[in-house]
């Protein structure tokens, strides 16, 4: 096994927050009953939007197509159960501003009935890799870690590109999540079938499994599945955050270091998370896509924590319903993990393919303390796990030094979160963050306008000189067919006759305008009737 | 006398000759704060500022003809805040500046007289004589050179709606901020 380092290697960096997964790790998944309704938003997935192909009224079949992959980089996205289409409307989803998405609402009809048209493989190896790639695309499967990358992409390495090792991730470094725990536990033999298929779609021969040390029961679970299995290892890692980040995997587990602004296929290597796996199984075996996630429910503020497997499209509140209901001194809920996740503004929004939990945490376990100036201390260049200076970042963003940013390496930053965890002055340096790259996104978005508007401007200017030329070319032009004419005395009773009735008509017509300006005077009106009248047979 | 003559005109040679080289030695190819400053506005030269280009505007501030430096509605308060920094001025009191803003054509009561099409500086609208126009919204710079030739007073100034794709976040510690 030349690609995986004989002893594991450390990335610079990180941190070591309170795991708190003890409230979910023994909790196993658990179906939720039916909600009333499911809101399935259009964009679940990073890239293009999903385009919806169902209309109101519909009759669907769970597994249905609602939206159709809206480009190379997007994703399907499918009818969590069968019902009917209620709506098709703006609702809001789980974003940071809080703003609402195209949404497909669901009255399910109670039966969960699966298309009976959607049929699995038994034996995955006799299908052809790309035939995979295409079932993988048209089940909407993405990146189930939390970063919903569409995952045929993924396995659809370059020509020029080898790919020696599939890496699984199943890090989970996150504080407080274990649904990835629990589905190596209670499903070890699913994820090795979902890595036997990406194996083969990639016909790449060795795969590594990276769990954290914290988890010995997935480990074991996993170890047993894999036994005599010489191609697929079960890898325990030392438990450091943010291990789960893909680059940093890469690093801990082959020694390679992926560069700036590649992708790990550069170095090798493709990265799959381990829910992604089970739903890709699923998805080849079952014909199933992928309609539902496992979602860790927990936090101080939860009743009753949970694993449970969630459809897509149920609302945050009916999960927490199920739950047992939010305790009172709750403070705040996110989606997510509390390092990386969104806080939510409102709780009547869907869960997504990308939502790994709901948390809600209670003013002890959330931060929310006032930010002080920097120290300068360098804590946070100590911790950040991609080498960059996050003090410096914030303070160009902060003194909306926005052109400086890039300089430092803005978009290197993967907002994991570990500097602001460590900053002792509270700075939320990864809010920093996320403000100077939308804004210098923004920024570019106002350059190509300016740049077409002044391009436009151009071309207008272009086109009106011409026109103008064209007009003087013709006039030059028709004053010479009238010199010409003049010239030509002999055949000139034609034209003699035909010029006086324009004139006539040209004086009735200027007499109309007059009188309506005049307004009400009756002879002149019946003046220009009379016009009218008399120029009306000559045309 | 001839030596007065020869005198003078040798004076006069000489002060030709240097006042020529000088000219030509130290020629200024007009006021280069106008070129920067020009470069600063949209270059849609719509004239809503009531000079005939973005050129003329950026000259008659330099010249200090005018002071306002507001007057450049496509710019915005954003550019407004760039002519302030360079001239070293105060930046002044702008028409409340809430976000973009782009033209709309109410089609129910267009006449379809093509002035607005004829006003535009960027081409940004479309429609044909006696038929309903419209305006191409990513194209539109706000400029509102349409609002006055129209005869029916169809065209409104609407905001452009903030979408998950054009938000952007605040600054912490900015009002609205999410932590």
């Amino acid at each position: 096994m030349g690609i995986v380092a004989s002893v594991l290697k450390k990335f610079h960096g990180g941190v070591h927050p309170t795991g708190h997964k003890e409230l979910t790790e023994r909790c196993a998944i658990e179906p939720m009953p039916m909600p009333e309704r499911l809101i399935v938003p259009l964009h679940q997935h990073l890239g293009a939007p999903s385009v919806p192909v169902v209309q109101v009224g519909d009759k669907v079949f769970k597994g249905d197509l609602l939206g159709a992959s809206g480009g190379f980089v997007s994703a399907a996205i499918h009818a969590p159960t069968s019902g009917t289409i209620q709506a098709i409307q703006e609702h809001p989803v789980g974003h940071p501003s809080g703003l609402t998405m195209l949404c497909v609402v669901i009255a399910p009809d109670g039966a969960d009935q699966w298309n009976p048209g959607l049929k699995g493989t038994a034996d995955p190896t006799t299908l052809d890799p790309s035939a995979i790639r295409d079932r993988i695309k048209g089940a909407g499967i993405v990146g189930l870690g939390g970063a919903t990358f569409p995952s045929f992409i993924k396995l659809s390495p370059p020509r020029d590109k080898v790919v020696d090792l599939l890496l699984i991730n199943a890090v989970e470094c996150e504080p407080y999540l274990t649904c990835d725990a629990r589905l190596m536990e209670e499903r070890p033999q699913d994820v090795v079938a979902g890595i036997r298929i990406m194996l083969h779609a990639l016909q790449t021969k060795q795969c590594v499994i990276g769990i954290e040390a914290n988890k010995p029961k997935a480990i074991a679970a996993m170890e047993k599945a894999v036994a005599g299995q010489s191609d697929i290892r079960v890898v325990s890692l030392p438990v450091m955050y943010p291990q789960g980040s893909e680059k940093q995997l890469i690093e801990v587990v082959t020694g390679r270091q992926v560069p700036s602004k590649g992708l790990p296929v550069d170095v090798g290597v493709i990265v799959h998370n381990v829910a992604t796996a089970v739903a890709i199984r699923d998805t080849i075996e079952l014909g199933h896509p992928l309609v539902s996630r496992i979602v860790t429910v927990t936090g101080g503020g939860i009743t009753r924590p949970a694993n449970v497997e969630v459809l897509i499209g149920t609302l945050v509140d009916d999960v927490i319903r199920h739950c047992g209901g939010l305790k009172s001194h709750t403070k705040k809920v996110i989606m997510g993990g509390p390092m990386m996740g969104l806080a939510l503004h409102q709780t009547d929004i869907p869960v997504v393919k990308g939502t790994s939990g709901i948390l809600a945490l209670t003013a002890e376990e959330s931060s929310g303390k006032t930010e002080h100036p920097c120290i300068r201390c360098g804590s946070c260049v100590n911790a950040c796990p991609i080498q960059l200076v996050p003090c410096t970042m914030a303070w160009f963003a902060k003194t909306d030094q926005i052109d400086q940013l890039p300089k430092v390496d803005l978009f290197d930053c993967i907002e994991c979160g570990s500097c602001a965890y460590v900053c002792p002055a509270n700075i939320p340096l990864v809010h920093y963050f996320r403000y100077g790259k939308l804004t210098l996104q923004a920024k570019d978005r106002e350059d190509k306008k300016k740049a077409l508007t002044k391009q436009r401007s151009q071309a207008r200017e272009e086109r009106l000189a011409r026109e103008k030329e064209e007009k003087e070319r013709k006039k030059e032009e028709m004053k010479a067919k009238m010199a010409a004419k003049k010239s030509d005395v002999g055949s000139s009773s034609e034209v003699k006759t035909g010029s006086p009735t324009v004139s006539k008509k040209v004086t009735a017509k200027g007499g109309t305008a007059t009188d309506s300006k005049g307004g009400g005077d009756d002879p002149p009106v019946d003046h220009a009737k009379t016009a009218k009248g008399t120029s009306l047979p000559e045309e | 006398m001839i030596e007065a003559v020869l005198g003078m005109g040798g004076l006069a040679l000489a002060a030709g000759l240097g006042l020529g080289f000088a000219a030509k030695k130290f020629h200024v190819e007009g006021d280069p704060r106008v070129d920067n400053l020009t470069a600063l506005l949209p270059a849609t030269n719509c004239g809503n500022c009531g000079y005939p280009g973005c050129r003329p505007y950026a000259e008659a501030l330099i010249s200090e003809e005018i002071s306002n430096i507001g007057l450049c509605a496509p710019g915005g308060m954003e550019t407004m805040e760039k002519i302030a920094a360079m001239l070293g001025v105060e930046p002044v009191e702008m028409e409340a500046d809430t976000g973009p803003k782009v033209a709309y054509v109410r089609e129910e009561d267009c006449i379809g007289c093509t002035a607005c099409i004829k006003a535009c500086p960027v081409d940004a609208i479309i429609g044909a004589n006696k038929q309903s126009h419209t305006v191409i919204v990513e194209m539109c710079t706000a400029c509102k050179a349409c609002i006055e030739p129209c005869p029916v007073d169809c065209i409104d100034m609407v905001p452009v709606p903030v979408t998950l794709y054009s938000w952007t976040w605040s600054k912490p510690g900015d009002h609205g901020a999410v932590h």
